[in-house]
């Protein structure tokens, strides 16, 4: 749905991040909601329905970008820089207690 | 931690207060959502300097590197990465930052938390692949994000014209670009000699639109425009003079103008002010940016949708109205006339009133079919049937259907519901009240809670 335009330019990737476990090439100044752009099936389940949604305002009001991110989940994708080496999941429903 | 004034917000405006306050010897603490300075219209402007987007983002956002140095040079406190979820009398300002929260207290807060996009439900709105052009553009600043595949433009106002041109500039492709906005009143035009003010702005937007009419793109007159597709936009479709369209689509994106944010002015009841033009309540405050409740400030968009030119202006002038708040001995009149803030904003806001007259929000009923509270998927049907069976009021329609109780906090539901009691009630919109909103401000876990310290509560 979305590709970098830094990814035609760089030979390698700025640094690797695992997307439900799948080693995943990533650039600088991304966050975790445009990794859900670019990837499928990691976008989060809602808790009502359990249809799947993807980031939708990427300003931080509209909560659609949640994700487990370094095994906490509903954190705020569009809020996340990604890091080298993090650990995204999809988000099935509710936060879990204890979590 | 201990300061004279707490800033919310690292954009145009929040920056532009606090690098005032600073030089006048206060102590200021920014905090910010974001990882680095800029707001949403200078997102990543430092990263982004050496990006192949820079070019392409235009003058208005390489502006940007110059306030963050500015304000990077002040010596202000800043937390950036921050969640602010309470504001208490006194002024306690509750924050959670890499999953440790804190309070730290100020004599004044100055609310520059900026904007949002108008939220305007239709049918197919939540299928991934459906966001807005305000998104698409910070995607466009976070790591250069371009849409693929068959991307639809619909919406009114500067920002998606702004939009697709940065895009088309970096070898992005548009399927179409559909304009929203109902045709010039007569009252809009009213507005154009005023206009001739920002005379740049005025001819910036004319340049905009005219090469998107030259690329034989621009579709105009539509209207029920919906996105179909199993668990994915796969298609969109209108009604224009008659004829249903049926397009292929991959990408839609859409944008109906901003709104302030209000979440916190509402929760510290400040009063509010309907803006019946442009349907959004804004924070009442006076000359200097003071909200009814003393020592709470507004500055920027949150206080009104003026642009960053405007928010900057507005920041310097709530800067000297804190100053003179907290009594430290300054000739705030003074400083604001040598500094000709008046005059700056009176050019910067030129072009406003015939924007907002042009690009009024839509109008249109919304199906009953439509889900208008994306968290708790609530569709208009039973908004509508809540509100039949209730006082005129959003709180009781919110008790009975859930709506505005998921993670956003009715920030995207809000004013549809509020549209649907009135529509339901037969009032003018103006007349049914906001959601209450209650802390937390933003979802804070006990966990992050326990770890406070320090704090009498």
């Amino acid at each position: 749905m979305f590709r970098s335009v830094t990814a035609g330019l760089k030979e390698q990737a700025d640094m690797t991040v695992y997307v439900n476990g799948v080693a995943t090439p990533a650039w600088d100044g991304e966050t975790v909601a445009s990794i859900l752009l670019r990837v499928p099936n990691v976008g989060r389940q809602t808790p009502v329905s359990g249809e799947t949604r993807l980031p939708y305002c990427q300003m931080g009001v509209c909560f659609e970008c949640l994700a487990v991110v370094d095994g906490v989940s509903s954190v705020q994708g569009c809020l996340t820089p990604l890091k080298n080496g993090m650990r995204i999941e999809r988000q099935r429903g509710r936060r879990e207690v204890g979590q | 931690m201990n300061y004279d004034v707490v800033v919310i917000g690292a954009g145009p405006a929040g920056m532009a207060a606090a690098v005032k306050l600073a030089k006048l010897g206060t102590s200021v603490c920014v905090v910010d959502e974001q990882p680095a300075p800029g707001g949403q219209i200078w997102r990543g402007v430092e990263r982004n300097a050496t990006s192949p987007v820079f070019n392409a983002l235009g003058e208005d956002y390489q502006k940007g590197s110059f306030a963050t140095a500015a304000f990077h040079a002040a010596g202000i406190d800043y937390q950036p990465s921050a969640q602010v979820w309470q504001i208490e009398d006194g002024w306690k300002v509750f924050l959670t930052a890499e999953g440790k929260s804190r309070c730290i207290t100020a004599k004044a807060v100055l609310l520059a938390n900026g904007a949002q996009e108008r939220s305007v439900p239709f049918a197919g709105w939540t299928l991934p692949g459906v966001m807005t052009v305000g998104a698409a553009q910070i995607l466009l600043k976070s790591g250069g994000m371009l849409p693929e595949g068959d991307v639809w433009i619909a919406g009114a106002g500067p920002l998606p014209l702004l939009y697709a041109t940065q895009l088309l500039e970096l070898g992005g492709k548009v399927a179409g670009y559909i304009d929203t906005s109902q045709k010039p009143s007569l009252k809009a035009l009213s507005h154009l000699p005023a206009a001739w003010r920002d005379f740049p702005g005025l001819m910036k937007g004319l340049r905009w639109i005219w090469k998107l009419r030259r690329s034989g793109k621009l579709i105009r007159g539509i209207h029920n425009l919906r996105a179909t597709g199993e668990g994915q936009l796969c298609q969109i479709e209108w009604e224009s003079k008659g004829n249903t369209h049926k397009r292929d689509a991959g990408v839609l994106l859409v944008h109906e103008g901003v709104v302030p944010r209000i979440h916190e002015t509402m929760a510290l009841g400040c009063d509010h002010d309907w803006n019946d033009q442009q349907k959004y309540f804004a924070p009442r405050t006076d000359e200097w940016g003071q909200t009814s409740r003393k020592g709470i400030f507004v500055a920027g968009d949150a206080g009104g949708i003026g642009g960053w030119k405007a928010a900057t202006v507005s920041g310097e002038i709530a800067g000297f109205g804190i100053a003179r708040f907290l009594n430290i001995g300054i000739d705030a009149e003074k400083l604001r006339r040598d500094a000709a803030l008046d005059d700056r904003r009176k050019r910067a806001t030129a072009l406003r009133p015939l924007l907002d007259a042009l690009y009024a929000p839509p109008q249109t009923p919304i199906a009953d079919d439509v889900v208008v509270c994306r968290c708790e998927e609530v569709s208009a049907g039973r908004i509508r049937e809540a509100a039949r069976a209730s006082a005129p009021d959003v709180g009781a329609v919110k008790a009975a259907t859930r709506c505005g109780m998921g993670p956003c906090q009715g920030r995207q539901c809000g004013y549809s519901v509020q549209a649907l009691v009135a529509e339901v009630n037969n009032l003018p919109v103006g007349d049914v009240r906001f959601f209450n909103i209650r802390p937390p401000l933003k979802p804070v876990t006990l966990g992050e809670i326990a770890t406070l310290q320090d704090v009498e509560l």
